[in-house]
């Protein structure tokens, strides 16, 4: 057994990686906690008042930035839940006690790969990537999409920054085929 | 091809895949309502030209199942539903 373990950013560095690509920036992110948490079935009321005032529940595609909780609507009944990993590790536990039995709650920390992507104006960028109306959708906007054959999670915090969550597993390609676009765009 | 999704909104038809006839929700019992029923549950579809209630799932999307009321003939899409609201219309559980 080793003396120390040391842990891996999802592209198999010790660091997360930043990539500069005219006016983008594309930031790699491991510093979140991640879990999804479901609503079971007849449950809405007591789920609503556990997560009143702690957890937000943004509308259908939709997603509210808090403190420690940040959410992000996912499915009906459904939302991903980020907080910050240096606080908040073990967020399924956390929330397993606040939400009992009202919801099912998911570890999701390590299941995905998270890239911010910064430039004074996303949108070349996107309409490349994927089906997402960028320009027109709001702050805010939360949605399941396909880049390439990749299935992420988009947010649009504002008109310049954008969280795209993948799976861990296509990192790699994740980031290629965003560093691809990024070039493609120039 | 739009769908217009009953939670969120128009979204492109790519996003979806394709299962089949609506009626597919309706499994019988395989048990109690006979090797006739099952077989025809399993094997037979309709093929009409014009409207058509056909399952679609919101892969890229919510994940949600759809049931889509197309017509065969012009693509056009008339009614777009949750299948988990038209199941529960029909007094299922879920």
């Amino acid at each position: 057994m080793a003396d120390r373990l040391n842990a891996l950013t999802s592209l198999g560095h010790s660091d997360p990686v930043t990539r500069e690509i005219g006016p983008y920036r594309i930031v790699e992110r491991f510093d979140i906690a991640l879990a999804s948490i479901a609503c079971r079935r007849g449950r809405d009321k007591d789920f609503s008042k556990a997560a009143k005032g702690m957890v937000p529940l943004p509308d259908p595609a939709g997603s509210t930035q808090g403190a420690p909780y940040s959410s992000f609507w996912v499915a009906p009944d459904m939302w991903f839940v980020e907080a910050p990993f240096a606080t908040n590790e073990d967020i399924a536990e956390e929330l397993k006690r606040l939400f009992g039995d009202s919801a099912s709650v998911t570890e999701q920390t390590d299941g995905w790969a998270r890239f911010d992507l910064f430039a004074p104006d996303l949108a070349p960028l996107l309409e490349r990537l994927c089906n997402v109306d960028f320009p027109h959708v709001e702050d805010g906007f939360a949605s399941r999409t396909l880049v390439e054959h990749i299935g992420c999670y988009l947010i649009r915090r504002r008109q310049g920054e954008v969280t795209l969550y993948g799976p861990r597993s296509s990192a790699k390609s994740l980031l290629h085929a965003i560093e691809t676009a990024a070039a493609s765009v120039l | 091809m739009i769908i217009d999704h009953p939670i969120l909104g128009p979204r492109d038809a790519q996003e979806f895949v394709y299962l089949g006839d609506a009626s597919l929700m309706n499994r019988p019992d395989g048990l109690s309502d006979g090797i006739g029923a099952f077989h025809d549950y399993l094997y037979n579809r309709a093929n009409p030209v014009g409207e058509h209630r056909e399952l679609w799932y919101h892969e890229q999307g919510d994940r949600s199942w759809l049931v889509v009321t197309r017509n065969t003939l012009t693509h056009e899409i008339t009614k777009v539903e949750l299948a988990r609201d038209v199941a529960r219309a029909s007094g299922r559980s879920r």
